[in-house]
């Protein structure tokens, strides 16, 4: 069989796979197996198409008739959907394996059925978008998948938060698709048929308005700042495995439309990367910000979504101001950061959400600041959440550092090119170290504060360890974390292939030179982890004999509380202080007057900067003045009506006669 | 490339806790006492290593990770890192990123092993050093953004090659002198040295890095403290390099070279602890941003 | 033009950051004093020992290095006033706009029409710099002091642009600036202890209460 044959039926079979489910009883748990069975056979497929396509047996697109105007049938698997297939496919298997006892059939009668059906809808929409070479076809699948996004989100819709979030996000995604109807409708005037062009074929004559639909159709899918207002809700609200999906895989179709779509032409605006690289890393520092105010641990990651959206976009801009200004590596650095942070922040994030979602499945409550002391409940879970931190966090030797690195060697590319307007593009690079930064004591809070410590509630002192069923599809994900973290190079031709089919400024040979020092990187960090090992083995061993019979030193009280510890709003408190300019948290209570206080109570919390400070006030000002307007025009006297009735004919006469 | 390796190695391990040494001589001359013996900080580790663990029921493994990563990360850093004239023996394209980003990996330990204890002291210590070094990163990529602008390479190897003398005496020597009071003000951050940090008090609340080991005890402790002082040699040794970038042409001289720069970058923290007196604690951030800006106006310099 | 220009020049440029994020009045006094030291150097420096020079140095540092502080520093004392506590406008903001202004300054001086032996020193942008700053500071304090350092730093600005056109302009020119300074500070200096004795307070905020 050849790799498109895979690949439609990698599609099939996802798809369907929650189908036979609907004709099975609500409570058995047969139906769930076979889901779960149908959708790992068509992850294996698609990862043999892929496979196929990368080992050089690559097949010509396929195209078949399609009854619906302009509409074709056109498939590809260049290496540019292959990179973006990967993390899609090992994301999808993990969580349908997750799913069996994160969300089983017995358990959730009223929802199970229909959350494996769009678990396997959204799947196959994506796949299908992917490898779409038709704008009409593209659109079908971005549409299934947004419409399958949704029923995900409100699978519970039995509570008024998940209905609100799910409503959101529909909003949304729908002004998105309004943005991407207008793109393909310039597309086709420009190309002449909604067939995607070949790279680099399109004029840049008229390209400005179809970059900025793109930016806004594009963007409010990936979640980019000011347009991401749909995402902390709607991730927070779905089921944890859900949520990896739509964190790990959904946004980034996003950034796979943008990436295709600056593809097509054949010069690049200058200001196009500047934009990017402007909004990369406003989201990257106002997300991660963001991220630190939380205290449910759901949200808090779906606000790091946004951040390493930011990180992405930063790689993109700068590869379109290299593109802008002929500079080879610069390109082949960015883009490859930029996409190879897509593949590694569908890994890493999948796994922070599954382990999230382990913790969540113990505890039953999303707040960080119920949790603490899970590491000695959950041991698996809590080391494989330290993996996934340490990943995202940017820190060697896991993968988040290999992307990262990639973008930063770029912003010093950058720095060093003859061009002189290009040394403002270096400042991504300090962007990036305070990104990393705080996104470094993020994850520090939301580890020591679930893990570590004592717990800070009964629900969590009684906590139990996950199934194996949970464990495993989240080793796999650290396994595939560390797997590209410690043998880089291994990636480095899927890379390079991707670089080269996305522009034609840059060559193998250049990606073959800038990404040599890979095998340095890698080195180092297998030198950390012997090293490291070995003296932590040591030091193992020679500690192992020391009982642990002592309380840790109570700050000299007499009777300690584990709600002395420190909490996640307490620990996070310095660094939002600093960003009060733009997070702009809510402080109640906190003081303390006279010598003999009474009890007294200090809470913070941060809505989101842009939907519940600028967009909600906003609307509910027009939603007031349109009332206003309305109990005017619509005052109940109805000679006031007839003079309406007829100055409309009147209005139509006159239109008519002119 | 062996053994390069070793001199690098041997170096460090053997040279870095007298660093520690002179440091509390200088302050101890400043006060009017004799002071401990230079050799002190050996003995002191040499009795840690002899001691027993204590450790809280709170704890779990990460308690111990937290010396374990904050011994190796130093050590893996300087293999990165030229010790004055000697090249250092792993250098590749970039390799400065990875130098800065090892040691996040090492505070991102050392604060998850404070918070394993469940002391709210050490919390505290916690959130204060990753404050801090935040605002402390940016402030280290706009200097090497100079440095690369400066020399045309990616490695620290490139970055702080001999071109340095010549470009000290050119007009970036302005913007060299900008990001070497930077870096000397970062050195002072990260190693929690006076102005911003005391080294000698734990039982203040206003300590920032001190009071996350403070539940260390033994083997780990002097891990911790060896650890410390692995850092402020390899941080030492990059402004050192950057400040006198000379070369004598034979290894052993180099080496003496390199050792005497050190020493007199002892002193002068020395002096700065003994003449200045710590920062409030909600200046601190200030002075950071402060840097930070420097930095960047640096960079502006050399951009010109 | 010898090696000594830019090295002053810088810091200058580094005085304008301190004084932006300093509390201290006194400190702020001191370092503007400095400033204006430094400054009284620039034409030696730039222009070499001719008696234009000297006496442009001279009557500079007079003034610049120690009467105005030697005013201001009497001011303080009678005022009894340390900290300029509640700035408009934070410290750290200011600190940071100040170095946003001096990166404008620093690109915006390469694109002014200038001679070409201009282009290259700092000097056209440490003006600039300095000028912005001045204005800053100007707007962000509330203390008349504080608003006074702002003058003095706005008028060390235009003695830079001064001391590179000194060979085309009469020395009337700069004694006019200095002229007008002091007139400045003495005005100042009678405003200030009018507000203190009659509002008990030298905010100039007090002020917009006499409007209409």
């Amino acid at each position: 069989m050849d790799n498109m044959t895979w690949l439609v039926m990698a599609i099939v079979l996802t798809a369907l796979a929650g189908v036979p489910g609907l004709f099975c009883r609500r409570d058995g748990s047969g139906a769930e197996r076979l889901a779960c069975l149908l959708t790992l056979a068509g992850c294996a497929g698609g990862l043999t198409a892929v496979a196929l396509s990368l080992s050089g047996t690559g097949t010509p697109p396929l195209t078949m008739p399609w009854t619906v105007p302009a509409g074709a049938f056109a498939l590809e698997l260049d290496p540019l959907s292959a990179l973006f297939l990967l993390p899609l496919f090992v994301v999808v298997a993990a969580g349908s394996i997750y799913g069996l006892r994160y969300w089983p059939q017995r358990q959730n009668p009223a929802n199970g059925r229909k959350l494996r059906l769009f678990y396997g809808l959204i799947s196959a929409a994506m796949i299908l978008l992917m490898v779409a070479r038709n704008g009409v076809l593209f659109l079908l699948a971005w549409e299934v998948m947004a419409l399958a996004g949704f029923f995900l989100i409100s699978t519970q819709d039995h509570k008024e938060e998940v209905r609100r979030a799910g409503f959101l996000y529909l909003i949304a995604t729908h002004t998105g698709t309004v943005a991407l109807i207008g793109l393909f409708a310039l597309l086709d005037h420009a190309a002449g048929s909604l067939d995607f062009p070949a790279a680099g074929t399109l004029p840049a004559a008229g390209s400005s308005a179809m970059f900025l639909l793109a930016l806004l159709g594009f963007g409010m899918k990936a979640g980019l700042m000011p347009l991401h207002i749909w995402l902390p809700g709607a991730h927070a609200a779905a089921p944890s495995h859900a949520s990896a999906l739509l964190s790990g895989v959904m946004i980034k179709t996003g950034i796979y439309g943008l990436v295709r779509f600056t593809s097509f032409f054949a010069a690049i605006p200058a200001w196009w990367g500047w934009t990017l690289l402007a909004l990369g890393a406003v989201s990257g520092i106002l997300g991660v910000a963001l991220a630190l105010a939380q205290h449910d641990i759901k949200r808090l990651l779906a606000y790091h979504s946004v951040e390493n959206i930011g990180i992405i976009v930063l790689g993109l801009g700068l590869a379109l101001l290299g593109r802008s200004h002929q500079l080879p590596e610069l390109v082949t650095l960015g883009l490859a950061g930029c996409l190879l942070h897509v593949v590694n922040h569908g890994l890493f994030k999948s796994l922070l959400f599954l382990s999230a979602g382990s913790v969540i499945h113990a505890v039953g409550s999303r707040q960080l600041d119920g949790y603490g002391g899970l590491l000695k409940r959950q041991p698996w879970t809590g080391l494989l959440f330290l993996g996934g931190a340490v990943a995202i966090s940017g820190l060697p030797p896991f993968n988040g550092f290999i992307s990262e690195w990639l973008i930063y060697l770029g912003a010093f590319r950058a720095l060093q090119a003859p061009v002189a307007t290009l040394g403002m593009a270096a400042l991504t690079a300090p962007a990036l170290a305070l990104i990393g930064g705080l996104a470094l004591a993020c994850f520090v809070k939301v580890f020591g504060i679930a893990f570590l410590g004592e717990p800070r509630s009964a629900a969590a002192a009684g906590a139990g360890e996950a199934p194996p069923a949970m464990l495993v599809p989240m080793a796999i994900l650290l396994a595939a974390c560390a797997w590209i973290g410690l043998l880089p190079t291994t990636l480095a031709p899927l890379l390079s292939a991707a670089v080269t089919s996305w522009s034609s400024e840059t060559t193998a040979a250049v990606s073959r030179t800038a990404f040599a020092p890979l095998a340095g990187v890698s080195l180092v960090g297998w030198l950390l982890l012997l090293l490291a090992g070995g003296i932590g083995f040591w030091l193992y061993r020679r500690a192992r004999q020391t009982a642990r019979d002592n309380a840790t030193w109570g700050c000299g009280y007499r009777c300690p509380t584990p709600r002395m510890q420190y909490t996640a709003c307490s620990f996070a408190d310095g660094l939002v202080r600093l960003f009060q300019f733009s997070l702009w948290s809510e402080r109640q209570g906190g003081q303390v007057a006279g010598l003999f206080p009474a009890t007294t109570s200090f809470a913070r919390h941060t809505p989101d900067a842009v939907l519940d400070r600028l967009l909600r006030p906003l609307f509910l000002q027009i939603a007031r003045l349109l009332r206003r307007i309305r109990a005017l025009v619509q005052n109940g006297v109805i000679a006031i009506y007839l003079l309406y009735v007829a100055l409309t004919v009147m209005a139509l006469l006159a239109f008519v006669t002119l | 490339m062996i053994g390069s390796l070793a001199l690098h190695v041997a170096l460090l391990l053997l040279f870095a806790p007298l660093l520690q040494g002179v440091i509390n001589k200088t302050k101890a001359w400043f006060a009017g006492r004799v002071g401990a013996p230079l050799l002190q900080p050996y003995h002191d580790l040499a009795r840690l290593w002899r001691k027993g663990f204590v450790f809280s029921r709170t704890t779990t493994w990460v308690f111990l990770a937290g010396p374990v990563v904050g011994l190796t990360v130093p050590v893996l850093a300087a293999l990165l890192l030229p010790f004055g004239a000697v090249p250092a023996p792993i250098s590749f394209e970039g390799d400065l990123i990875l130098f800065v980003y090892l040691f996040g990996l090492s505070r991102f330990f050392t604060a998850a092993a404070a918070l394993d204890t469940g002391s709210s002291f050490e919390g505290m210590g916690a959130a204060r050093e990753v404050t801090f070094s935040c605002l402390a990163e940016p402030t280290v990529l706009f200097a090497l953004l100079v440095l690369a602008r400066l020399s045309g390479g990616l490695s620290l190897n490139r970055l702080l090659g001999d071109h340095l003398l010549a470009a000290w005496q050119s007009g970036a020597g302005a913007a060299l002198g900008l990001i070497l009071v930077c870096l000397f003000v970062v050195l002072l951050v990260e190693n929690s040295r006076i102005p911003f940090d005391d080294p000698n008090t734990h039982l203040e609340l206003t300590m920032i890095h001190e009071v996350m080991v403070l539940d260390h005890s033994g083997p780990a402790f002097g891990m911790i403290v060896y650890g410390a002082a692995l850092k402020m040699m390899v941080l030492a040794a990059l402004l050192v390099r950057l400040a006198l970038p000379w070369q004598t042409g034979w290894w052993a001289t180099d080496v003496a070279v390199f050792l005497a720069e050190l020493f007199g970058v002892a002193i002068l923290i020395g002096v700065i602890e003994s003449t200045m007196a710590r920062l409030r604690l909600p200046r601190v951030p200030q002075v950071l941003i402060g840097t930070m800006l420097l930095s960047m106006f640096a960079l502006v310099l050399v951009l010109r | 033009m010898t090696a000594l220009t830019n090295p002053l020049l810088l810091a200058v440029i580094l005085i304008n950051f301190f004084t932006l994020g300093s509390t201290r009045l006194g400190a702020c006094i001191r370092i503007v004093a400095i400033q204006g030291a430094l400054l009284a150097m620039l034409p030696l420096a730039i222009h070499g020992f001719t008696l234009h020079a000297i006496l442009l140095a001279t009557g500079a540092f007079c003034f610049k290095g120690l009467l105005i502080p030697w005013l201001l520093f009497r001011a303080i004392r009678e005022v009894r006033i340390r900290r300029e506590l509640e700035p408009i406008i934070g410290f750290v903001p200011t600190l940071a706009l100040g170095v946003l202004t001096t990166a404008g300054a620093f690109l915006f001086a390469d694109v002014l029409p200038l001679a070409a032996e201009h282009h290259e020193g700092l000097l056209v942008p440490t003006a600039l710099a300095t000028m912005f700053a001045g204005f800053l500071l100007l707007i962000s304090r509330r203390k008349a002091i504080t608003q006074v350092l702002g003058y003095l730093m706005l008028e060390n600005g235009i003695f830079v642009i001064g001391v590179l056109l000194s060979d085309a302009l009469p020395l009337m020119v700069e004694a006019g600036v200095l002229l007008d300074l002091l007139v400045a500070v003495f005005v100042m200096g009678i405003v200030m202890n009018h507000i203190s004795r009659e509002f008990a307070t030298i905010n100039t905020e007090g002020l917009s209460a006499l409007k209409e």
